[in-house]
């Protein structure tokens, strides 16, 4: 992420606080999807906190990732109405398919993965997005299907 | 898509109305309020349901398709934004009013019934397969032979009071909000009580918390109003990451302003200056609502400095999480706010001494901020004539799972569980047995069938060892495994505990390996693995008591209800998997054996080449057998096969 996207970002939190670490670190992201070693660096100069610190809670936050967003990026809703209508095994689907599991990118880069908790579609459900696609009541081959479509509509 | 949520502002116009000058107003402006009320319309109105579970539905495609319709046709109508109305199982949801006549709502609104939809109305015809139902109305002339919205089995016993504005008003427009009567209770407390008037108010009125426990809320209040401190703070907590529940969110994507007043009231009832809505950045539509809603309320002089004259500041400040369930717990959610990390301390001292900052500080569940304004309003003893003597007033419930009609529901404490499930839900579908009910999310409990009848209350929920929690029911059917269940809610909490006390830490992985263990197929039935299974059954029933016991925060000490509740209320199918090996559900594939049924066997070997492991034999055009001691149970023989010859036992 360039210096100058940052200090933009940083000019919106004009006061030293802790507090503004949080909404800081979410802005990062949401610029450049996740959150880089020169970035938290950076914050942390700005913040007055060691960049152990800062690591220290953006880990323990789910929401924040430390690798770079696949081109398409999967989210499979596992909220209790979605589980019981079967939501667990299309992630054991998308392993199989492309390797991967909850926040991690596929190698080539082109697809990750999210397991978010709700996204409303319960009546719907098992419901999946791709980028802002959504897909209701996906099974199995469903998903196999769409998963194969981008991917072929890649090459 | 930007333009379709915009909203002109009629500044001046909204500050006579809020100032209630009413006899000021000259007809120009009364028309102008009439107009915006949709007490008169000029030109047919479209009010399509936009939110996310309507998008998930596909209400993009069917807002293209009603924009594309009304621009070849060039029909001049207005095209409005509204919230869901609740029924989410009907998304996505139309509304059409024409000059002079009553507002009719359809469901299902796909992009290809548009164009049917539309051609019928604008010329006078209800079309009967898509309608949901009229809105009664005293100005406008009712549809004949159409149903009214009310009097559907799916809204007849609720009781909105909270809801009321969820898909009848456009969520962007401050406008709006207030001619249907909105911050009026705010600026009346502002006016008219002084901050321990509306404390009382709130005590008499019986008000408890919604999120658990269901403490007092008027008591609370007091306590942070009275001790001594320079700064208190309000924290509201719509961050539900209960998996199952969606009311919060959808109140706050229907109706952000009437959030704002809450806590702009809440706010003023303790002396806080400051407070802060925290939810979920995932609620990314309710996070852009919440936001611009906040923004009119101070350009409108609602928030800010010197609000209306009264010498009381506000400033609203939205936090958004970044994805703890944790931070449901109220000392977690303050430690999130102050930039570290969310893990809960030991209590006392009690937020309402020392909270944010070390300052005072009330920690409040968004839907019970939301009653606030409606016992303003109508005062203490009206309130308390809605639900039970010891629970007043309506609890929202978001219910989903395996029933007919999922949505957002509100009803008066008191009703019944069985009306949820079979009035409102309208039953399992496909004519499926009802196995139980899932109530308030992981750290909720579970309900048998003759738990039915069980009244919504405190009291009684709690005898029964389940609270209201999130609020989320989720009904199960019999294909629904009660122990695949616990276990998903096991993990949930195991990767959700923050990890600073042992028992939360330790106890909810413990609990999720044994659940396991008793789920998963037998390695070898006689060496070690089956001591180890059994010493963790005999040992479950404890572990659980002992967390419950021993955790430091709430979110520990509920992590054992799920299993506790589903051991008590559906032992036998905790043994049945134990002893028998069995999942009556057939959810547990790894309790199940897969046989081939040799006379509709035609040897195509797809079976055999999806077999992972082997465990499939026979040659091509002849039955195959399976070799059970190599069959891991994955179900893919049996999905696979094109002509039923796999029988699952």
């Amino acid at each position: 992420m360039d210096r100058d996207k940052l200090k933009k970002i940083l000019e919106r939190y004009p006061f030293v606080e802790r507090e503004n670490l949080i909404p800081i670190l979410q802005d990062i992201q949401y610029e450049q999807g996740y959150l880089t070693e020169e970035a938290v660096k950076e914050v942390g100069n700005y913040l007055e906190l060691p960049a152990s610190k800062i690591y220290s809670v953006a880990t323990f936050y789910s929401k924040f990732q430390f690798q770079p967003r696949g081109k398409f990026h999967i989210k499979l809703c596992s909220g209790t109405s979605c589980h019981i209508k079967g939501a667990a095994r299309l992630e054991k689907k998308v392993y199989n398919l492309l390797n991967i599991m909850d926040g991690e990118t596929s190698r080539d880069g082109m697809f990750s993965l999210e397991i978010v908790t709700c996204m409303g579609g319960c009546s719907l459900g098992p419901v999946m997005a791709l980028n802002n696609r959504y897909f209701t009541e996906v099974t199995e081959d469903k998903l196999e299907e769409i998963i194969e479509d981008y991917k072929e509509n890649e090459e | 898509m930007a333009s379709f949520e915009e909203n002109t502002s009629q500044y001046s116009l909204i500050q006579t109305v809020l100032e209630g000058n009413a006899g000021d107003m000259d007809e120009k402006e009364r028309e102008a309020v009439d107009h915006i009320k949709g007490d008169k319309v000029t030109q047919p109105v479209i009010s399509l349901s936009y939110n996310t579970a309507s998008i998930v539905a596909g209400a993009d495609e069917t807002f293209n398709a009603i924009r594309d319709y009304l621009e070849e046709r060039d029909i001049d109508a207005r095209l409005n934004v509204i919230g869901s109305l609740g029924l989410i199982t009907a998304e996505p949801l139309m509304d059409v009013q024409l000059p002079g006549k009553a507002r009719v709502t359809f469901s299902n609104v796909f992009p290809e019934k548009v164009s049917d939809i539309l051609d019928a109305v604008f010329n006078n015809i209800i079309p009967k397969e898509y309608v949901l139902g009229q809105h009664p109305t005293d100005l406008h002339e009712p549809w004949e032979n159409i149903a009214y919205v009310n009097e559907l089995p799916f809204f007849q016993t609720q009781k909105r009071l909270i809801l009321k504005n969820c898909g009848r008003i456009n969520p962007g427009s401050i406008d709006e909000y207030v001619v249907h009567g909105g911050y009026r209770s705010f600026l009346m407390a502002i006016r008219n009580y002084t901050p321990e008037e509306v404390c009382t108010l709130v005590e008499d009125s019986g008000l408890r918390g919604r999120g658990g426990e269901g403490y007092p809320t008027g008591k609370k209040w007091k306590t942070t109003l009275n001790a001594p401190a320079e700064k208190r703070f309000l924290i509201c907590n719509a961050g539900e990451s209960d998996p199952g529940a969606f009311m919060e969110r959808m109140i706050m994507e229907g109706d952000p302003h009437s959030l704002v007043e809450a806590v702009a009231i809440a706010s003023y009832a303790i002396g806080a200056q400051k407070a802060y809505i925290y939810l979920e950045s995932e609620y990314e539509m309710a996070c852009r609502r919440l936001q611009n809603a906040i923004d009119q309320a101070r350009d409108y002089g609602l928030l800010g400095h010197d609000i209306f004259s009264s010498g009381f500041n506000l400033n609203i400040q939205l936090h958004q999480g970044a994805g703890a369930y944790v931070c449901g717990e109220e000392t977690a959610l303050i430690a999130s706010i102050e930039g570290k990390r969310g893990m809960p301390r030991p209590k006392p001292p009690y937020p309402s001494h020392r909270g944010l900052h070390n300052q005072p500080t009330v920690v409040n569940n968004m839907e019970t901020l939301l009653n606030v304004p409606v016992i303003v309003r109508y005062g203490a003893a009206r309130y308390k004539q809605t639900g039970t003597d010891k629970s007043p007033g309506t609890k929202v419930f978001s219910v989903s799972g395996k029933i007919e009609r999922s949505g957002l529901v509100e009803i008066p404490m008191g009703v019944s569980l069985r009306e949820v499930v079979y009035k409102i839900g309208g039953g399992v579908p496909d004519n499926k047995g009802l196995k139980g009910l899932l109530l308030g999310g992981p750290a909720g409990g579970a309900l048998t069938y003759d738990h039915l009848n069980t009244r919504i209350d405190y009291e009684e929920l709690k005898q029964l060892g389940c609270t209201l929690g999130s609020g989320a029911v989720v009904v199960m059917d019999e294909h629904t495994c009660i122990l695949d269940t616990v276990k998903y809610y096991m993990h949930l909490l195991e990767e959700e505990s923050c990890g600073k006390c042992i028992p939360c830490r330790e106890g909810t992985r413990r609990m999720h390996e044994i659940l396991e263990n008793i789920t998963k197929r037998p390695e070898e039935e006689n060496g070690s693995f089956t001591l180890h299974r059994f010493k963790g059954v005999i040992n479950l029933e404890r572990l659980a008591h002992v967390v419950q016991d021993t955790s430091l925060c709430g979110l520990g000490q509920r992590a054992a209800n799920p299993v506790l509740s589903t051991i008590s209320a559906f032992r036998q199918e905790y043994e049945e998997h134990i002893f028998e090996r069995k999942c009556r559900a057939g959810v547990c594939q790894e309790l199940s054996t897969f046989y081939i049924d040799v006379d509709q066997c035609t040897g195509c070997t797809i079976c055999a080449q999806k077999c992972p492991t082997g465990a499939i034999v026979g040659s091509a055009k002849k039955p195959h057998f399976i070799v059970q001691e190599r069959c891991i149970g994955c179900a893919i023989c049996y999905e696979s096969c094109k002509f039923g010859a796999i029988i699952r036992k």
